[in-house]
């Protein structure tokens, strides 16, 4: 009788609780879309309202407050986004992959451990304490060694970013050497190869895939970075012609600008627009990163 | 001596050991690039903070202006973003990663789920900001208020905590499952008598390192509810209670953010002392979860 009644109570409880699991667990897509959807929805009047394609994507022109005309050209913004990322990477990358390799292949378990929990640590320091230390401790020494008027500008941001980047570089990069079977390893070392040389001509080609995923995926957080570069890398709306030239991302313009906009203005609207495409090449490269790493693990089954 | 050359290292081998050498000294280098920054910035800070750094800094609201006076307004309002954030985030979270790792089947709606996970974590602050604006503040009628701000810094670490609980729960062998199955339980008593309990501290590092990433945060809240200054009371009740749901609040991480680009005369350790808190409050924050991480790992039964 008792067991009849306990049984009651979950033949009613029991689906709502595995219902409510299913709706949180879905919630995930219905979030992606739901970004994509309300980023969208304010900035679509904008392309029947004005922008002009053809300026947004060739003008160099980004004059937002022009009462005569404004100009809404994203090529200065984009030269500033693709600038102090690919310096970033061009840090962040060897970097990152030489610490995946070197804690993978090289270090002693112990060392292993400590330098995991430092890399974590590299990797909780908010984005806007990296701003600062850009914008106050960064900048006087580039000044002082360089001789630039001006401390804030691509090299700072790129020094920061490279160092917000380096984190998850190198736990995917790490991940992706150690999917690689110890056989490989065992083989090579039985062939006489020394350790560089089993990281050089095996591990390298066989983990390519995953470190090229790394990449991505370090890609995407620079790109994505907005406190940082706001504050580290100054405001100048230009093409960059040297490393120690200031100029301002894509990011770092609807930070700036956006709390000064009316709302549903153009200007407004323009700045979701560049959120949306911000949006989409993220999208992009997560999604190529993850057909990438699926691809291995798919093939690794087999 | 005709044999002893069949011991002693030839030239190539020579060589080959020198490489490894030689690499391995360059990526002790390359980490010690990546960790030596690290330490220096935090020595640097901490220096220039010390100063300023007592308990009446923290307990003190900003005063003339922001020049003067401590950080107590700020806090406060990290603290109110932090806790109603986790709120909304941790029960859809563990529910989501219940049901990645206990319900889904190996199918294209898991493989979608598990995509719209990893997409959310790469989306960028900014339009995670932009998605609030749209979202919470304009369309479900919010405004900036400190329940939109949280709600989109919900959003924001949702994939944090789902794919630790995923992980946490996956570290449960399969056999616990098993046992309890035979004797007869269904799926969510398993769940929620064996799986749960024997995962809860890892789901709990997720639910910490949440709070990390959504004190630190600062783009998310910069048009969803930060606000430049409120005048919070000094004293009494009133001064740990000083925001409501519906209104705008002061936020440690925006507090830096406006210390060091937009205010004039802020002295040099104040700033520095903000940002050391707040550094300080997201390390320690994140030397809870690793500790209770490595503390659970020495005590595992299985």
């Amino acid at each position: 009788m008792r067991q009849r009644v306990a049984r009651g109570v979950s033949r009613w409880s029991e689906p709502i609780i595995e219902w409510t699991i299913r709706l949180c667990g879905w919630s995930a897509i219905f979030f992606v879309f739901s970004i994509l959807f309300f980023v969208f929805r304010e900035a679509a009047p904008a392309l029947t309202s004005g922008l002009s394609l053809k300026e947004f994507f060739t003008s160099q022109n980004w004059r937002p407050d022009s009462t005569i005309r404004p100009q809404f050209g994203i090529v200065a913004l984009l030269a500033g986004t693709t600038s102090v990322t690919l310096l970033a990477m061009a840090i962040a990358v060897p970097g990152g992959l030489g610490a995946a390799i070197f804690v993978s292949e090289y270090c002693a378990p112990k060392t292993r451990e400590a330098l995991k929990i430092v890399i974590e640590f590299l990797a909780a320091i908010p984005s806007v304490v990296w701003g600062f230390v850009g914008a106050m401790v960064l900048n006087p020494l580039i000044i002082e060694a360089t001789g630039a008027p001006i401390g804030i500008n691509i090299l700072n941001g790129g020094i920061i970013l490279a160092l917000m980047s380096v984190p998850i570089i190198m736990s995917v990069g790490e991940d992706a050497f150690r999917a690689v079977p110890d056989t490989y390893r065992e083989a090579a070392v039985a062939l006489g190869a020394s350790r560089w040389q089993i990281v050089y001509k095996v591990l390298l080609p066989a983990a390519k895939n995953g470190l090229l995923a790394a990449v991505l995926l370090g890609v995407g957080r620079a790109v994505g970075e907005t406190m940082a570069v706001l504050m580290a890398t100054g405001h100048a709306v230009q093409v960059p012609h040297s490393l120690l030239d200031p100029v301002r991302t894509l990011t770092a313009t609807i930070a700036a600008e956006l709390g000064e906009t009316v709302e549903g203005g153009l200007h407004y609207r323009v700045l979701f627009v560049i959120g949306s495409l911000l949006m989409l090449m993220t999208l992009a490269v997560n999604l190529a990163a993850d057909v990438i790493v699926k691809g291995i693990r798919g093939r690794q089954d087999a | 001596m005709p044999d002893a050359g069949v011991f002693t290292a030839g030239a190539i081998q020579r060589r080959k050991a020198a490489v490894d050498r030689l690499v391995q000294v360059v990526l002790a280098l390359v980490v010690a690039a990546i960790v030596a920054p690290l330490v220096a910035i935090v020595t640097y800070l901490a220096i220039k903070a010390w100063p300023i750094l007592s308990w009446r800094f923290l307990v003190t609201n900003p005063t003339n202006y922001m020049t003067g006076g401590g950080i107590w307004a700020p806090l406060v309002g990290t603290f109110y973003l932090v806790l109603i954030s986790l709120a909304i985030a941790a029960p859809v979270g563990v529910l989501a990663g219940v049901y990645l790792n206990e319900y889904a089947g190996d199918n294209w709606l898991t493989r979608a789920v598990n995509l719209a996970v990893v997409n959310l974590a790469g989306v960028p602050s900014i339009v995670h900001a932009l998605f609030g604006v749209g979202a919470f503040v304009l369309f479900a009628g919010m405004g900036r208020s400190v329940l939109a701000a949280s709600s989109t810094l919900a959003v924001m670490t949702l994939p944090v905590i789902i794919t630790s609980t995923r992980e946490a729960l996956a570290a449960v062998p399969r056999s616990f499952r098993e046992a309890c199955w035979n004797m007869g339980a269904s799926r969510w008593q398993t769940i929620r008598t064996i799986v749960l309990p024997n995962s809860m501290s890892g789901i709990l590092t997720g639910i910490i390192l949440q709070v990390s990433r959504a004190a630190g945060e600062t783009a998310p809240i910069l048009f969803t509810g930060a606000v430049f200054y409120v005048a919070v009371p000094d004293t009494g009740v009133r001064s740990f209670l000083p925001y409501g749901l519906w209104d705008r609040c002061m936020a440690l991480s925006y507090h830096l953010f406006i210390l060091s680009t937009q205010v004039t005369g802020v002295s040099e350790s104040l700033q520095y002392g903000t940002a050391v808190v707040l550094f300080g409050l997201v390390l320690t924050v994140n030397l809870l979860s690793i500790a209770l991480r490595v503390y659970l790992r020495s005590r595992r039964k299985w």
